[in-house]
């Protein structure tokens, strides 16, 4: 019996149509992964709710006003962006029990070594003008979520000693109970272009 | 000892190309698996705000798109120099067309994804925030209430 050779595919044209594809993948390709901050907007209000809002005690509010020139202005006070970072952290964490700072409550957080006094209602109020530009709006928010990122690095060197970043879900989470993020992006209104209707 | 070096004129030997289409292969599967194609053009003018403490958006399949900026130079005789909000290809003619579009997108989701739809806000630095605030007030209407703000990683800071 005559035994037959099965011939090769000849494969040498197999890098070209790889490199064809690749370079349409490299084409269609937008490597640039998406960035930035989370937010979760409150529900849509109801005329109940409304009412409810004027409870909050004075001194558990930070309020931030943005005006239309990008200026800053921090219960009644007018700031520069750079200086908010320090401010939030003081306002979040109350390290001396000021008066006119949030007030502290007990929270049993098993991971952190039982009972803790932690600012639980505290609320950074935010408020910007129409006019406010986006940047300026996003530097302000940043500066608050970096005044709690650096609070909780801080509490998780201190507790586990390690960065916030390698803690465990768990730990996290523990840590996050002792700083809770409370930002609240308040109703718009119209600073210095509409008369009346503010608060 | 020249016995040795009897063949002095040595050709070198052609270099093995065999292993290039492996190569080419790995190159080309890295790229699909990275690749996520681009859903729409861009009609507006997008330069995103710098920020430091950013989040990666974990899970584009989630995330639903809404582009505000100043209209391209090529569609600012239809469109106008004012910052508009484009919603797939199209611009929207108002704010609150924002709603419709979001139930549109939430309806064509997986059912269990419907509750966890991310709305990836991705807005020109220079824009008022008026319409910013009027789109936030329309996805709070239409119960679309995790955001993301879209920024790029500041440089050079300080």
């Amino acid at each position: 019996m005559k035994k037959r050779q099965i011939q090769e595919i000849n494969a040498s044209s197999m890098a070209d149509i790889s490199f064809l594809l690749l370079i349409f993948f490299l084409v269609t390709t937008s490597m640039a992964t998406d960035k930035g901050l989370s937010r979760t907007l409150p529900p849509p209000a109801t005329n109940e709710e409304k009412k409810e809002d004027v409870e909050v005690n004075q001194r558990n509010i930070m309020l931030i006003l943005v005006n239309s020139n990008d200026r800053l202005m921090v219960n009644g006070e007018m700031m520069d962006v750079n200086k908010l970072k320090d401010k939030a952290k003081e306002f979040i964490a109350n390290p001396r029990n000021d008066e006119n700072l949030p007030m502290k409550e007990k929270v049993n957080i098993p991971l952190l070594g039982g009972d803790c006094m932690v600012t639980t209602k505290h609320v950074i109020s935010l408020q910007n003008d129409r006019g406010t530009s986006y940047q300026a709006y996003l530097k302000v928010q940043n500066e608050l979520v970096a005044a709690y990122n650096e609070l909780r690095d801080a509490k998780a060197r201190d507790r586990f000693g390690r960065a916030f970043a390698d803690l465990t879900k768990d730990e996290q989470d523990a840590v996050k109970d002792f700083y809770p993020q409370k930002i609240s992006e308040a109703e718009p209104k119209n600073y210095g272009q509409v008369t009346g209707g503010a608060q | 000892m020249a016995k040795f070096r009897k063949e002095g004129g040595k050709k070198l030997p052609a270099i093995s190309t065999a292993s290039l289409p492996d190569i080419i292969f790995m190159l080309l599967f890295f790229f699909m698996t990275t690749t996520s194609m681009k859903e729409t053009t861009l009609n507006i003018q997008m330069k995103l705000p710098e920020a430091t403490e950013l989040t990666k958006l974990e899970k584009k399949s989630l995330a639903k798109y809404i582009y505000i900026g100043v209209p391209k130079v090529q569609f600012q005789k239809t469109n106008g120099t004012e910052a508009r909000i484009q919603l797939d290809d199209a611009f929207a003619k108002q704010p609150t067309e924002v709603g419709e579009y979001i139930s549109i997108k939430r309806d064509a989701m997986n059912e269990n994804d419907k509750n966890k739809m991310i709305v990836s806000l991705k807005v020109d630095k220079d824009t008022k925030m008026g319409i910013v605030t009027d789109v936030k007030q329309a996805l709070r209407k239409a119960y679309a209430l995790n955001i993301y703000y879209t920024a790029t990683e500041e440089t050079n800071k300080y």
